[in-house]
């Protein structure tokens, strides 16, 4: 537990006076993510604790560095969960979560880290501490600033405390499995999304769809009396495997690209697939044609970004167009004037 | 280049493009535009253009900026906070006849729309395809998907379903220099930063929303009311913890006082105890078999934290009779006292008591009765003052009084709007809620977009050296401005 808050907006200050740019630096469990940016460390991670947790409330606020496993284990105490599922990683922290909008198997369905930041307080580039959002659920006063700090990797600001809405557990989860090909799971999957089936989670891989359902435990076997397929022993352990990408399919050190589409796309990209979120997101192995990965995404309202691996690193986001980058940049600037934050992370000139 | 303008060529430019029924100048034909439903404020625009057409859009945002004349938004007018109040100096950009639902997209379920569709209109045309869309304003039958965008707004079931940001996934916005620009994908995200939650609740201050891609969910198996009464408005609190501790979020969890519940049993007989100190209505849907079982916890839980009744609507008749009283409540306090001023703060649940104990104690310091009603589940409240607006100095003291219920909502550790927004109304509490540099944090964002300040000038977001006039809903002898409208 410790506040290391003017500390840092004071070292953000003095790099704002002197035009240092500044690399932020958490628990650094998803260094392998963005692009590669030259400054001087900025560290967060001894941030840390959590400042409040109200389990009535259905809300906790905790330091940026605060690891996740700390904040799973104080919601597990209480049977409540972040309901957007996020990676821990090697550690992962809270800020380093949000900043990336880090959301794993249950975003289809709950909502992504965005849908769950309720409020922060953060420095800008001028080194000022600010507060938006709050503590509660709706709240309509002022911009929407967390959630645009959500996802901005902290290039429009550090991240000092984050309040986020909880969810309760489930009381039960099983997940099925059908052998089927990736085009009748994807048909499988869109025949779901209109129906009231508790579905929580889903990824087709070459063995076939895995689907969990959550809830009651008569509510969800009696849904999945209908749907059919085989109950599988390890439901826990197989959502985290994938979660924390140990499952095989990331077992490769080749670069991995995160497709992001609507879910009921079909499409075939050379290289091994494998589909999660419903059909959203696609991760995609084997495939080193960056150009003809973007115009395809393109094509279909996607966006491609190089998520991990490669030997490029400048380059790992879906480029913008220009009316689009040009208002990122001056909203860059508004956050951070002197572009100390992160230069580049995103992207260049950002 | 920019170029100063007078209202005789403006309108010639304008009339260039716009036929002569899309653009209004006559004094009665502007009156209609003079106030949304804060009718308190009332201001006529220089002249309301109402464009059939996305080109149209373009080209009068396009003239606006070229001459600096502040453009207003508008939807339906059916906002409460006085964010579509007119500039004497502005045009009134009504986007109420892009009303078209352009695409329904049953397979991604995503519907695309004009944004001056209807909110209930999306859902009646989903329906047959088991579909909705879930945030339900009280004002659904009138208000618009752009206005929504634009306050994000709430309803009944954002507790369990969301606020407006979460269910929409694209927009497309005309920004101040006529380019379209769209935010947002079919995707579940979309690279750069999230402006799709910073154009929510925005307010019309960024730019023109003219199509907007709402996200669509199953209709659910079932859904069940639960009725329950309380002698005390404390325990009614503690049970609404009790609730979301025990694991259930409730579709939706409302609450209503003595004067509220006794206004409302008066005007539509929902059935209600009058003698209660509180009701709270819980609502639980999702498939037949976990609303059954969670029918038996909130009921268990109920029974033990010291309920004085409770009842389960026994058919779908029932459950719509109990809504009906709550759906009624404001109207039903309406009939109370000639006026009534609809304040909208939200606070940590936990506070609940604390914040009602001060209301009551200002009710007696004003001298003014006070009804509450509240969307219990996510903290939203929604203190009722009723006044005589002819008693000299009572709209003054109602003011005063509301200003004091949103500095109480800071207190308790909430914020000064819930789903109505600042607008023109709340522009003063907003200096007490942020600080001078987090104000200039959001004019630099709305410079950001609009560095000429010509989006809505003057609301949301108060200038430093002076915090805006403060107004209210005013509601005089019962008439609201939109009368046709169930009141949440
Ligand atoms: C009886 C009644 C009940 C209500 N109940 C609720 C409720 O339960 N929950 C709730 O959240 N609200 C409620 N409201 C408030 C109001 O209905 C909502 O704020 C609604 O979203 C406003 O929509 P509108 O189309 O009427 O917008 P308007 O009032 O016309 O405009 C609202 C704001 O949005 C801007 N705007 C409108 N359209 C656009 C656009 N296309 N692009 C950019 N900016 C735009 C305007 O400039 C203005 O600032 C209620 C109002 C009434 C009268």
């Amino acid at each position: 537990m410790t506040d290391i808050s003017i500390t840092l907006s004071e070292q953000i200050q003095d790099a704002c006076s002197s035009q240092q740019p500044l690399s932020i630096i958490g628990n650094s469990s998803k260094s392998f993510y963005g692009n590669i940016t030259h400054g001087q460390p900025l560290e967060i991670s001894s941030h840390t604790g959590i400042i409040n947790y109200e389990p009535t409330e259905l809300v906790i606020t905790a330091r940026a560095g605060t690891s996740l496993d700390e904040i799973n284990q104080a919601l597990t105490e209480h049977h409540q969960m972040l309901g957007f599922e996020p990676s821990t990683f090697n550690n992962a922290s809270l800020g380093g979560t949000v900043a990336c909008n880090s959301s794993g198997p249950r975003r289809p369905y709950a909502g992504a880290a965005r849908d769950f930041v309720l409020g922060c307080r953060i420095i800008n580039g001028k080194g000022e501490i600010l507060h938006f959002g709050g503590e509660v659920m709706k709240n309509v006063a002022g911009y929407d600033v967390s959630r645009l700090m959500t996802g901005a990797m902290g290039t429009l600001g550090v991240l000092l405390d984050i309040s986020i809405k909880v969810l309760p557990k489930p009381e039960d989860e099983i997940t099925f499995h059908l052998e089927i090909p990736e085009q009748q799971a994807l048909d499988m999957l869109t025949r779901l999304r209109s129906k009231p089936v508790p579905v929580t989670a889903s990824c087709h891989d070459d063995s076939g769809l895995y689907i969990r359902l959550s809830g009651s435990s008569s509510a969800i076997h009696a849904a999945q009396k209908n749907t059919g397929g085989d109950i599988i022993k390890e439901s826990k352990t197989f959502w985290e495997d994938i979660r924390e990408h140990q499952h095989d399919f990331f077992n490769n050190s080749e670069p991995l690209w995160r497709l992001s589409m609507p879910p009921a796309t079909n499409i075939h990209l050379e290289g091994q697939t494998f589909i999660e979120w419903g059909g959203a997101q696609r991760w995609l192995t084997g495939q080193t044609d960056n150009i003809h990965i973007r115009d395809t995404m393109e094509k279909i309202g996607g966006h491609a970004t190089l998520y991990k691996n490669g030997n490029k690193r400048d380059d790992c986001f879906h480029p913008l167009d220009n009316n689009m980058f040009k208002i990122q940049q001056q909203l860059k600037k508004a956050f951070d004037p002197e572009n100390i934050l992160n230069p580049g992370k995103m992207y260049k000139g950002l | 280049m920019t170029e100063t303008i007078n209202k005789t060529t403006l309108i010639h430019e304008l009339s260039q493009f716009l036929d002569t029924d899309s653009l209004l100048f006559k004094e009665e034909d502007l009156r209609p535009y003079e106030c949304d439903g804060l009718s308190a404020y009332r201001q006529l625009p220089m002249l309301v253009t109402l464009p059939r057409n996305l080109a149209e859009v373009q080209s009068i945002v396009r003239l606006c900026n070229q001459h600096h004349i502040p453009v207003i938004a508008r939807g339906a007018g059916t906002g409460l906070s006085g964010g579509a109040l007119p500039l004497e100096t502005g045009i009134l950009l009504s986007l109420a006849r892009l009303n078209k639902i352009t695409n329904i997209d049953q397979d991604n379920c995503l519907a695309t729309v004009q944004p001056g569709v209807r909110n209930l209109a999306i859902s009646e045309a989903v329906a047959d395809l088991g579909l909705y869309y879930a945030p339900d304003p009280s004002s659904q039958i009138a208000c618009t998907i752009g206005g929504n965008v634009a306050e994000n707004s709430g309803g009944v079931h954002c507790l369990k379903y969301g606020l407006t940001v979460h269910n929409i996934s694209q927009i497309k916005v005309v920004t101040i220099e006529g380019e379209l620009l769209t935010i947002g994908s079919h995707a579940m995200d979309a690279a750069g930063y999230d402006l799709l939650a910073l154009f929510t609740g925005s307010e019309g201050m960024l730019g023109i929303i003219v199509e907007v891609t709402v996200k669509l969910l199953p209709l659910p198996e079932t859904a069940q009311v639960i009725l329950a009464s309380f002698d005390d408005i404390e325990v009614a609190g503690r049970a609404v913890s009790e609730i979301i501790a025990a694991g259930i979020i409730p579709a939706g969890l409302e609450m209503m006082d003595n004067p509220a519940i006794r206004a409302a049993e008066d005007f539509v007989h929902a059935g209600y105890p009058t003698e209660a100190a509180a009701i709270l209505l819980c609502e639980l849907d999702g498939t037949i078999e976990e609303v059954d079982e969670q029918m038996t916890v909130v009921r268990d839980l109920l029974t033990s934290s010291g309920v004085s009744d409770i009842r389960t609507a026994k058919d779908e008749a029932e459950r719509q009779q109990f809504w009906k009283g709550r759906k009624a409540a404001f109207p039903a306090v309406g009939r109370l006292a000639p006026d009534y001023y609809c304040m909208d703060g939200t606070i940590p649940r936990k506070t609940l008591p604390w914040v009602l104990k001060n209301i009551s104690r200002l009710s007696e310091q004003y001298k003014l009765a006070v009804a509450n009603v509240f969307h219990a589940g996510d903290g939203n409240l929604h203190p009722l003052i009723l006044y005589d607006a002819n008693n000299p100095g009572e709209l003054e003291r109602t003011e005063e009084f509301g200003g004091k219920i949103l500095e109480l909502c800071i207190e308790a550790g909430g914020t000064i709007t819930g789903e109505h927004g600042i607008g023109m109304e709340k522009i003063n509490q907003m200096c007490i809620q942020f600080e001078d540099q987090e104000l200039e944090q959001f004019h630099a964002v709305k410079n950001a977009f609009d560095p000429h300040g010509l989006l809505n000038p003057g609301k949301a977001v108060p200038t430093l050296h002076r915090c805006a006039e403060f107004g209210a809903m005013h509601v005089h002898d019962g008439k609201l401005s939109h009368p046709e409208l169930e009141r949440f």
